[in-house]
């Protein structure tokens, strides 16, 4: 590598460059995905990629905005994909169409469009919908389902009853339950035996899309898209306060390895977290917003009541991120430091 | 005797202008509480229009003798012993909806609207004018919690008037979306609540915009070069 001197040229960074960025570093995610899944997943992708275009374009509308420059940015396509990967795959059409809308709508276009949103669209659709969906939320395909694509299609549109068989919990929210009965005292590592739920460090199927996100993520690291701070605060956050529990009752907590590849932890570390728009901007600030992300995100799945904790945990710190960066502003070159 | 002008002044006041519930949010509490369907919304507010005229006119009959000093501390005594007979009235006529409200029809005494009003225009103005500002206010909550507690209703579980049953035996709740309808639930959630809210303050203000528009617009045309200033604005009355 060879240093020039300046005058350097600069590229300007486009929104629609780095938006497309995300959107190739979701690929590996969700190629892993739709192979453990089906195509109901791409399918989820297409609903909701429609319906944001579909919802952006009439918001800009409505409030007087140029239609083509906006919506050609892509940031509703990551929302979109973003919601169609957090949502349960086999979700009725609507479902996904509703959180969509609710994240494009009220959580971006009301509250004045990319650059004003305080929190991240996509996780405010996720939580509205847990709120007012629990029980299809929580209903993932069963481990060992397979249907083929014109089954999926039936249940996605509800020309197929939805049948109990079908969907299950989570991984991660099966060991929860699973700790939490009453009376039955199976520690984590006869759970973790259970091969038809479980693999070598995670959930079965559910470790290698994690992994994948990691390996998008680190795409996203070397593109520069984003900067190391949040994910590795975020990981260390949630390694910090999962290793603490793990090594005071290893029984009852499960380890580190699996929390960070279990639901959407790389998901958030990587690709919810780092979101510029909604988390902290000052260096210092993005590693306060990820630790904390990383370690409530931890607290949410494992004491509170939701399958998992990641939507919650970036949602509240999203509403810290201006008290943070307030605090974090560095200072300006050639001066000393200031009291906010 | 009353004015035309100032009673227009005052309806326009209470149902639009100074509307409780979209310009002056106060007493947000049971507004977004109460509100999640339309009869127990339409229900709590007949019972705040009730105690708000009242108070209104008893302290507007009153103000020449009550000491300024300890002004507040009679008025909320005054509104406590209202409030206490409409509570009697509603446990005796709708129990069950008694049981539904609880705690909110006793917390009209301190619902900071009835207070406001008290405080702001009936210690200050004749009972005849301070009954109908009571009223016209508590109209202008009763439209905007009846809207919210609609659409919440609808939006969340498809009915409206669900619980109507309670207030006039032998009616029953609307079906307006089909049975199958899954139900938002979010709507009837407090957050629902707020976002409704907030959706209906802009919807309030974009038709005060629109309208100001118009004012605008009109005395810049060449038809119409001169109008007396009484006419064009109703508003500035109050």
């Amino acid at each position: 590598m060879e240093i020039v001197t300046s005058p350097h040229v600069l590229k300007p960074v486009s929104i629609t460059r780095v938006m497309g960025q995300v959107c190739l570093a979701l690929l590996p995610g969700i190629a892993v995905y739709s192979w453990l899944i089906g195509p109901a997943l791409l399918l989820q992708l297409g609903i909701a990629s429609l319906t944001a275009l579909a919802a952006e374009a009439l918001l800009l509308k409505l409030r007087g905005k140029p239609v083509s420059p906006f919506l050609m940015d892509g940031s509703a396509l990551v929302t979109a994909w973003l919601i169609a990967l957090t949502f349960p795959p086999l979700s009725p059409w609507w479902l996904t169409a509703t959180g969509v809308l609710f994240a494009i709508v009220i959580a971006k276009q009301l509250y004045g469009g990319l650059g004003q949103n305080p929190f991240n669209p996509a996780m405010v659709a996720f939580a509205a919908c847990i709120v007012a969906f629990p029980a299809l939320m929580s209903q993932w395909p069963a481990q060992g389902l397979s249907l083929s694509f014109g089954q999926q299609l039936e249940v996605v549109f509800g020309l197929a009853p939805r049948i109990d068989a079908l969907t299950a919990a989570t991984p991660l929210d099966a060991m929860k339950t699973a700790l939490k009965m009453d009376g039955v005292h199976a520690s984590v590592q006869e759970l973790l035996a259970n091969q038809t739920l479980y693999g070598t460090f995670a959930g079965r199927g559910w470790e290698w899309v994690t992994s994948a996100y990691l390996l998008g993520g680190l795409f996203l690291l070397w593109r520069r898209v984003i900067t190391w701070h949040v994910p590795v605060a975020f990981v260390l956050g949630l390694l910090l306060i999962s290793g603490l529990c793990w090594s005071l009752d290893p029984a009852r907590y499960a380890d580190p390895l699996f929390h960070l590849f279990s639901g959407g932890a790389m998901l958030g570390a990587f690709f919810i977290a780092t979101d510029p728009v909604s988390g902290c901007t000052t260096p210092r600030g993005k590693l306060i917003f990820g630790f904390g992300a990383g370690a409530l995100a931890y607290l949410i799945r494992v004491f509170g009541a939701f399958p998992d904790g990641i939507a919650f945990a970036v949602l509240i710190m999203n509403l810290c991120a201006p008290l943070i960066d307030l605090f974090c502003q560095p200072a300006v070159f050639g001066k000393k430091k200031e009291a906010p | 005797m009353i004015s035309r002008e100032e009673f227009r002044s005052i309806a326009h006041n209470g149902l639009w202008k100074q509307n409780t519930g979209l310009v002056q949010l106060l007493g947000l509490c049971p507004l977004l509480a109460i509100s999640t369907n339309m009869v127990n919304a339409v229900m709590l507010s007949l019972a705040t229009i009730l105690v708000m005229a009242l108070a209104n006119v008893a302290v507007a009959s009153l103000r020449n003798l009550i000491p300024h000093e300890i002004r507040i501390p009679v008025f909320i005594l005054i509104v406590a012993a209202l409030v206490t007979v409409v509570d009697l009235l509603f446990n005796a006529w709708f129990h069950q909806l008694y049981v539904i409200l609880g705690i909110f029809i006793p917390l009209i005494v301190t619902n900071c609207i009835v207070l406001a009003r008290v405080e702001a225009f009936a210690a200050k103005n004749p009972a005849l004018h301070s009954t109908l500002d009571g009223i016209f206010m508590g109209i202008g909550l009763l439209w905007t919690l009846a809207l919210l507690g609609a659409l919440r209703e609808l939006i969340g579980s498809g009915t409206l008037l669900a619980g109507i049953e309670m207030v006039i035996p032998g009616a029953s709740a609307i079906q307006v979306l089909p049975a199958d309808y899954p139900g938002f639930l979010l709507a009837i959630l407090p957050p629902g609540a707020f976002i409704l809210l907030g959706c209906l303050i802009a919807w309030k203000n974009w038709l005060d915009q629109r309208a100001a528009a118009r004012e605008r617009a009109r005395p810049a045309s060449p038809a119409t070069p001169a109008e007396p200033a009484g006419e064009a604005s109703p508003a500035p009355a109050g």
